[in-house]
């Protein structure tokens, strides 16, 4: 099976296809990131500013690109895209590859033995 | 040149830590209204595809058969002081999902178990799967209007619960209460963490 790269054809266009193929055609049809593993919460901030026409770069890709110029979770930047997590994690493994991107992993479960880390978050919860 | 740009990524605002605590509990006990109420937004909902990877293994050899589910989940975040992001997944209510818990939970500094008096058997998988996985969680009983009040100790019982997990009252509609309870969770996951030597030497039990 070669994915389809040409243009969609006209009875594909309609309303019940577009939530399913949508997605995937953003991809072109990957479902698994080049790179990366972007867990939900790995934060994720654009390391340029946007470049209004970089080649290669979809309108979704520069989406991503002007939501992270903060700290932005993969979760977040799926929900504000309304896209799922799989096809987020797609484009970001192509932000990525380019150094668009840099991602900060969340801690393993091991890194939380620090005493000072659960004292900072119960004082941070008490002052809200 | 190389250092130039190294420079500039070091000159570059720290990231904060990201932190996930899950919310679980049966249908209707409150998960998406204590995300809400938490959080400093409106729930976000995101949709994720979760592999199935612990079912149906038996006799599937060389066949690439691994079933996914798509499940949608609501999570808010809580910012505290620009170092930490607290974020709350509510964990997919439907029991038949109980396989993609394991991915949710995977570095998870622990979970809520939300539980309503009135139908407190729902909670029961949730209680398993986190004693199972070793998660540190603390089981929220949130008050419902008109629902008979229990002792906490009564709870305690009928959920067959370690004499170490704390067992709280909450309303999930109001911040506090809901503030209140993540910082039991929080304060309960560090002694649970500081009495465990390392997390793979937790007994299956």
């Amino acid at each position: 099976m070669t994915p389809a790269e040409g243009p969609t054809e006209d009875r594909w266009l309609d309303d019940e296809a577009g939530p399913i193929v949508r997605p995937y055609v953003m991809t072109r049809g990957r479902t698994e990131p080049t790179r990366g593993k972007f867990d939900l919460i790995s934060l994720v901030v654009a390391t340029r500013p946007t470049a209004a026409l970089e080649v290669g770069l979809g309108p979704e890709h520069l989406t991503i690109l002007r939501l992270c110029e903060e700290f932005l979770s993969v979760a977040e930047i799926a929900a504000r895209m309304d896209l799922p997590a799989g096809t987020i994690r797609v484009l970001l493994g192509d932000l990525l590859d380019r150094d668009f991107i840099e991602v900060s992993e969340p801690h393993p479960e091991t890194d939380m033995d620090d005493d000072c880390f659960y004292q900072a978050v119960i004082d941070g919860l008490r002052s809200l | 040149m190389d250092f130039g740009r190294s420079d500039r990524s070091a000159a570059r605002k720290k990231a904060p830590s990201a932190i996930k605590i899950l919310i679980a509990g049966g249908f209707g006990a409150g998960k998406t209204t204590m995300v809400g109420a938490v959080s400093e937004t409106a729930p976000l909902r995101t949709e994720e595809t979760l592999t199935d990877r612990s079912v149906g293994v038996d006799d599937i050899s060389g066949v690439e058969a691994k079933h996914t589910t798509t499940v949608a989940m609501d999570f808010g975040r809580i910012t505290i002081k620009d170092q930490y992001v607290l974020y709350l997944f509510g964990t997919p209510g439907q029991e038949r999902f109980w396989f993609v818990w394991d991915e949710l939970a995977l570095g998870a500094l622990g979970a809520v178990v939300l539980a309503d008096t009135r139908k407190l058997a729902d909670c029961f998988p949730s209680v398993d799967f986190f004693e199972r996985r070793g998660t540190p969680f603390v089981v929220a009983v949130n008050c419902f209007d008109g629902a008979r009040i229990y002792a906490l100790d009564e709870v305690r019982l009928a959920l067959g619960l370690d004499s170490s997990v704390p067992v709280v009252l909450c309303d999930a509609r109001k911040r506090n209460s809901g503030k209140e309870v993540l910082i039991n969770l929080v304060q309960h996951a560090m002694r649970t963490r500081g009495k465990r030597p390392r997390p793979e030497g937790v007994p299956a039990s």
